[in-house]
């Protein structure tokens, strides 16, 4: 029989998957797998800060990613460092500052493992409301942005010479990240959003011929990496995130069967 | 001089730099409806950074820029697709545009290479992924063509049935184009006005104004002012798509 907090759990997860399946793509595309670990990391300041002003995590961890990033959009025109070393320093100065002020919160007690790995038992009908709404505002953006943002994905200038507007798309981007970050913390945990948003994308190229295709392919992934992964989580009693992004991890290898025969076609 | 209204693009006095370097400095030219426009110059001279003056993407410049059009179609000098994007032919074609499976047909034909619709943009040659671009860039149906070297890496025979194709296109949507190209021979049959850069305007003018110049011969050698003023006789002839040349 299943318990109430597994159904919670796997209501969330679905959600979650929904929204990472696009977004992963775009990170994929647009080589950001590290912006996103930046911004998850900065993203224990948000949780931080809840949690000392009795703040909505998810509100303020959105707030926090969304300022980390636009920081960096900020930084990359003025500075002459390059984009990976902003990255970095953005990250472990965010997560130091975090750390930090969780040593000044002695008077909470904080489940890390669960902040870090996500944590199933702790997803409520809240957090189930914000997922689905933010998630499905999120898509909404992105379904508006798609054209610019995928023609600058492309080739910038292109989409710079034809009046689309990739600047403005690509800061609307950067929000929608940090979005997705805040609604999927409780679920996957900080250290493993990037992986939810990569894994099941890159297992998607790995099948699909067009952009439209992969999107597709890489919620599919994701949906079935949160069945597959809550499933064993419940069964083994394992962290919630990790179990999820092992789950896509497997889908992964089982598409680069495909990758080979492909290859062999070609031969 | 026509009247305003016609003017698709005009540069004043444009010019950028980066990194306290001039790319180009002091150019002033306009493109206009159904009239051809055609930057010269050796290689470093700053005709792909005038064009992306023009299209607006470089933005801290000098001078000014006045743009009355945003149907644009754009061919880049370089472009670059990653193979971490699943993208065919027929994606790439309805990048900037939403169009009909008819327009995108008709587009590709034009230009030779419906056959390739569906394939992988990464496995087209060289000269096939030009022919995509165009096809890409008049599908659209544009006001304005900027071509920066359009027909690089395309066969001879293709070469002079695409310059071709470009008139026609200027003609027939009345669209101004802005063309970029090393091949003095084949574009100065169709081109209306010439601008020669040398990091800044060194002569403009009709074809053959500027084969006269000195500067442009100094720039270019006697032999290729002599290409130049070769093709003012330029109405009484045609190239057909074989490459031969047939009276008029």
């Amino acid at each position: 029989m299943l318990d109430d907090f597994f159904i919670r759990a796997l209501i969330a997860g679905l959600g979650v998957a929904i929204v990472t399946g696009p977004l992963g793509c775009f990170v994929i595309w647009r080589r950001l797998s590290y912006f996103g670990d930046t911004l998850s990391h900065s993203a224990l300041l948000g949780v931080t800060l809840a949690y000392s002003m009795e703040f909505n995590i998810a509100l303020s961890v959105f707030i926090i990613s969304a300022l980390i990033a636009l920081t960096l959009i900020h930084l990359q025109k003025r500075t002459n460092l390059p984009g990976d070393a902003l990255l970095g320093l953005l990250a472990h100065s965010s997560l130091a500052v975090g750390l930090v002020v969780i040593g000044f919160l002695s008077f909470i007690r904080f489940d890390i493992m669960g902040l870090l790995f996500g944590d199933i038992l702790a997803v409520t009908v809240k957090d189930i409301l914000i997922i689905w709404v933010g998630g499905a505002l999120i898509l909404l953006v992105l379904r508006l942005i798609w054209k610019p943002l995928f023609a600058s994905t492309v080739n910038y200038e292109l989409a710079e010479a034809e009046g689309l507007n990739p600047d403005r798309a690509k800061v609307i981007f950067t929000i929608l990240m940090a979005g997705i970050i805040a609604i999927s913390i409780k679920m996957v945990g900080l250290l493993l959003i990037t992986g939810m948003l990569i894994i099941p994308a890159a297992m998607a190229r790995n099948i699909s011929s067009s952009p439209q295709k992969m999107v597709m392919y890489s919620i599919f992934g994701g949906l079935l990496s949160v069945i597959l992964g809550l499933f064993s989580s419940l069964e083994f009693n394992t962290a919630s995130g990790p179990s999820i992004i092992a789950a896509s991890l497997f889908l992964f290898i089982l598409s680069l069967l495909n990758i080979k025969q492909s290859i062999k076609l070609k031969n | 001089m026509s009247s305003n209204k016609n003017i698709l693009v005009k540069l004043k006095d444009a010019g950028f730099q980066i990194n306290d370097k001039w790319l180009v400095k002091g150019v002033s030219l306009q493109v206009e409806k159904s009239k051809i426009v055609t930057l010269i110059g050796p290689n470093g001279s700053g005709k792909s950074t005038t064009a992306k003056i023009a299209l607006g993407i470089y933005k801290k410049i000098e001078g000014s820029v006045e743009k009355n059009t945003d149907k644009i179609g754009y061919v880049p000098q370089k472009i670059s697709i990653d193979w971490t994007l699943p993208l065919r032919v027929y994606d790439f074609m309805v990048l900037t545009e939403n169009l009909n499976e008819e327009t995108i047909d008709e587009a590709l034909s034009l230009t030779g290479v419906n056959h390739l619709k569906n394939k992988n943009l990464g496995d087209l040659s060289g000269g096939e992924f030009q022919r995509v671009l165009l096809a890409r860039a008049i599908s659209k149906k544009p006001e304005l063509l900027v071509l920066d070297e359009p027909v690089q890496g395309v066969d001879f025979t293709g070469e002079i049935a695409l310059y071709e194709l470009i008139k026609k296109i200027s003609d027939e949507l009345n669209c101004g184009i802005l063309l970029i190209s090393h091949d003095l021979h084949t574009v100065m049959s169709a081109t209306d006005y010439v601008v020669c850069l040398n990091g800044h305007v060194c002569c403009s003018g009709s074809p053959m104004d500027v084969a006269k110049n000195n500067e442009y011969k100094a720039l270019f050698g006697e032999q290729a002012s002599q290409i130049l003023s070769r093709y003012e006789h330029r109405h009484d002839h045609i190239h057909t798509s074989e490459g031969e040349i047939k009276k008029n």
